[in-house]
């Protein structure tokens, strides 16, 4: 076991901080404020090739692998959460999806550009009235011989109303039930039949558009299909394995968070007579936080470096999410504790991370989705 | 909060002062010997606490269900193994015959319960029914002028100090699940009546723990509780009221736990002040209060409204799973501020702590207890 991290990690660490720190610190607390996404920032990292870490370099990315990318989506969730989200809505997501499922016509045209940031991808799986229960979506996609006619509406949408590409999700064949749904490469924007409606009121993840996407009679070329009709949810579910560690290397982002700036304010705030890190209350505080933290990590990389193996991961990874997203919830919670009054204000960083990490305890399946998963290997019901 | 009213609060301090003369002193012994306390337990009937809810017509103290329960957790404070001893006898082995019994069941046998003759106790658990309580095996068959009962009974309270006790067999083979039970009072001087082996236990070692086993074990028909087929309503009744016990020991022994350690870190110096004024200390301090204060509420508030005769199936759940948890919190917290004197037998809060898991599990576990609550809460789906 090597538990080093090698130079070349530690070079990509440095570099996702540093842009987060430069580009996405400044502007942050104001854009959440004011629930502005800016795409360029999305290019930016694109052209600095965080998103191309787990594309192979024929389609226009490094191939550095699952490992590289958590370390530099935690490092971007460390100062936004809403800014980690899209490593998984180009290329952990639809990218990987795509690779997997795609025809050669779809990796050439979509991959690269999903890469660089030029096209915005999203994914869509979730409807008003099918949450964790997957399979009871009721989207539903007809084969009228040249195309496939698809109706339906999703919600919770993350990049609905900017994407170009989505992956969406729809029954061919609802007979069969969970094996008769099936997977579609959408051009969101250039199909008539397709609205999107954005969705505002939100705890937090205020930068990150999320939205509705509603298909009325789209009509949907053959060629969008992904594997054969009836992969549909074999492809979700192997998409959520990945989309799920991502989802899990940002709360370890955002717990990190937490003990950055408490430290911070614990070593400068002082009440009577001294700076309230002197206290045993403060520090026992502390060193929670730390060590949820630092053990959430460790499993989120050991989830990585086993999808880097090309090990199947599905226990680690939920592993890995429930835990990180528990501790990113506790550990912004105690922040805001030793804030105190100031860390009720929003002038103050970590309110916004409370409301940010109880994003991780309900998307790419919830805490006691993750429970389930968990519990059904244990049981020893899978394996 | 509840007022105790005066005869309420006499119980509480004649039990206290009980409990520090008569039980305190022993309990260490009788843990570290698994011995039975019979002499206490016989004083405890002298001073009428071993009927306290039930008529004076029946040799009981008629002073009701809370302060039944004060009793319960009086004892649990100094010993837990005394406070179980009443609890099984006075929730499982008397109530049934009080709530379910005829005039001359109560007679022959409440009273004798009641003022101390002897000790009850119940006979539910099997080996492969625990929460399960519908997945029971004993068999009572009908016959002539009664039952012949066939079965075996496990973890058994009181079972080989008792004379009396309620057992839940089958009625009716062809009923599935928890129907076609029934309750019977068996004694112990049946024959075909016998106790097994006693168990080793983690805690509440001085407490009576043993199986019951029946072999042809002729029972009157005049024996049987309510009517054939009652037998598993009236076992939920009766668990409701056994699960305030229950919370009511884990209650006793959180607080005996926290007795033990207010006076160390007063005393106890370390980095030259006493260990009480440094902060870790104070929140963990600070929590135990916290809990016990909450768990005295739910408990107290859960035996009024079986005393008012209101609906407390749910209260009684929730009492006794915040209760047990909050025990083994505050035990387990107690044992880490007197650190290793805390693991040291001599210090006894090691004994609360072996002590205080048994309320997690004992008149339904606390996941069964989850299930109760979530039920009261949500209804039937």
């Amino acid at each position: 076991m090597d538990f080093e991290m090698t130079e070349e990690l530690l070079e990509m660490k440095k570099v996702a901080r540093d842009f987060a720190e430069k580009e996405i610190a400044p502007i942050v607390e104001k854009d959440e404020a004011e629930h502005k996404f800016r795409p360029e920032i999305v290019r930016k990292m694109g052209e600095l090739g965080f998103f191309g870490g787990v594309i192979p370099e024929q389609y226009g990315g490094t191939g550095v692998g699952m490992l590289a990318t958590v370390v530099m989506n935690e490092e971007i969730a460390r100062v936004s959460a809403s800014y980690g989200l899209p490593f998984n809505m180009q290329t952990i997501g639809p990218g990987l999806v795509l690779l997997a499922w795609g025809t050669e016509e779809h990796k050439k045209n979509y991959i690269p550009k999903l890469v660089t940031g030029e096209f915005m991808g999203c994914f869509a799986i979730t409807e008003p009235n099918s949450g964790s229960d997957v399979a009871s979506m009721k989207s539903l996609a007809v084969d009228k011989g040249d195309y496939w006619l698809l109706n339906g509406a999703k919600t919770w949408i993350s990049n609905a109303q900017v994407a170009d590409i989505g992956i969406v999700y729809a029954y061919t064949d609802p007979s069969q039930k969970h094996k008769g749904m099936s997977a579609f490469a959408v051009e969101l924007k250039n199909t008539k039949g397709v609205t999107t409606r954005a969705i505002e009121t939100k705890l937090g993840l205020h930068c990150a558009p999320t939205g509705e996407v509603i298909f009325e009679d789209a009509k949907i070329p053959k060629s969008a299909l992904l594997g054969k009709p009836g992969d549909g949810f074999k492809i979700c579910m192997s998409m959520l394995d990945n989309t799920r560690l991502s989802c899990a290397c940002r709360a370890v982002g955002v717990a990190q968070g937490a003990p950055d700036a408490a430290v911070k304010y614990a070593n400068e705030r002082e009440q009577f007579g001294k700076k309230i890190g002197e206290y045993e209350m403060i520090q026992s505080q502390l060193a929670e936080m730390f060590v949820e933290t630092q053990a959430a990590r460790m499993l989120v990389y050991r989830a990585a470096y086993l999808k880097d193996k090309g090990i199947k991961n599905t226990l680690e990874v939920s592993t890995a999410k429930y835990f990180a997203a528990e501790t990113a919830v506790k550990a912004t919670n105690e922040a805001v504790k030793i804030f105190g009054s100031y860390g009720f204000s929003s002038e103050y960083p970590v309110e916004r991370r409370l409301r940010d990490a109880k994003s991780f305890q309900i998307v790419e399946g919830t805490s006691n989705i993750q429970k389930m998963i968990i519990s059904s290997f244990v049981l020893g019901q899978r394996k | 909060m509840i007022q105790l009213t005066e005869e309420q609060r006499l119980i509480k301090d004649t039990v206290r002062e009980f409990a520090l003369k008569e039980v305190e002193p022993i309990a260490r012994k009788i843990d570290k010997l698994s011995e039975f306390p019979y002499e206490t337990i016989k004083k405890m009937g002298e001073l009428n606490l071993l009927g306290i809810p039930w008529p004076q017509k029946y040799g009981g103290a008629e002073a009701g269900e809370l302060s039944y329960i004060i009793a319960v957790e009086e004892l649990a404070r100094v010993c837990g193994s005394t406070s179980i001893t009443l609890a099984a006898h006075t929730s499982l082995g008397s109530f049934p015959i009080y709530a379910f019994g005829t005039e001359e069941q109560k007679k022959k046998y409440l009273t004798p319960l009641a003022s101390g003759k002897y000790l009850g106790g119940m006979g539910l658990t099997e080996p492969e029914a625990g929460s399960d309580a519908g997945a029971t095996r004993t068999t009572a068959v009908k016959t002539n002028g009664g039952y012949i009962i066939n079965g075996s009974k496990i973890f058994i309270t009181n079972a080989s100090v008792g004379k009396s006790f309620i057992v839940l067999a089958k009625t009716d083979m062809k009923a599935k699940g928890s129907y076609g039970l029934s309750t019977f009072i068996v004694e112990s001087s049946f024959k075909g009546f016998k106790s097994g082996k006693k168990e080793d236990k983690l805690g509440l070692r001085g407490s009576d723990t043993c199986e019951l086993i029946f072999e042809d074990c002729f029972v009157p028909e005049e024996n049987i509780l309510g009517k054939e087929g009652d037998g598993f309503k009236s076992l939920m009744k009766t668990l409701d009221g056994g699960r305030i016990s229950i919370g009511a020991l884990a209650l006793g022994i959180a607080q005996g736990a926290l007795d033990k350690v207010i006076p160390y870190v007063r005393e106890r110096q370390q980095f030259g002040k006493p260990i009480g004024s440094f902060q870790a200390i104070q929140m963990m301090v600070a929590d135990m209060a916290t809990e016990i204060e909450a768990s005295r509420h739910l408990i107290y508030h859960a035996a009024h409204l079986m005393e008012e005769g209101k609906p407390f199936s749910k209260e009684s759940a929730m009492a006794k799973l915040f209760a047990s948890e909050t025990a083994m919190r505050v035990t387990k917290n107690a044992i880490q501020a007197l650190g290793g004197y805390g693991y040291m037998n001599e210090y006894q809060v090691e004994r609360y702590y072996r002590d205080a898991k048994l309320t997690e599990i004992g008149e339904g576990t606390s996941e069964v207890q989850r299930i109760v609550i979530a039920r009261g809460i949500i209804g039937k789906l």
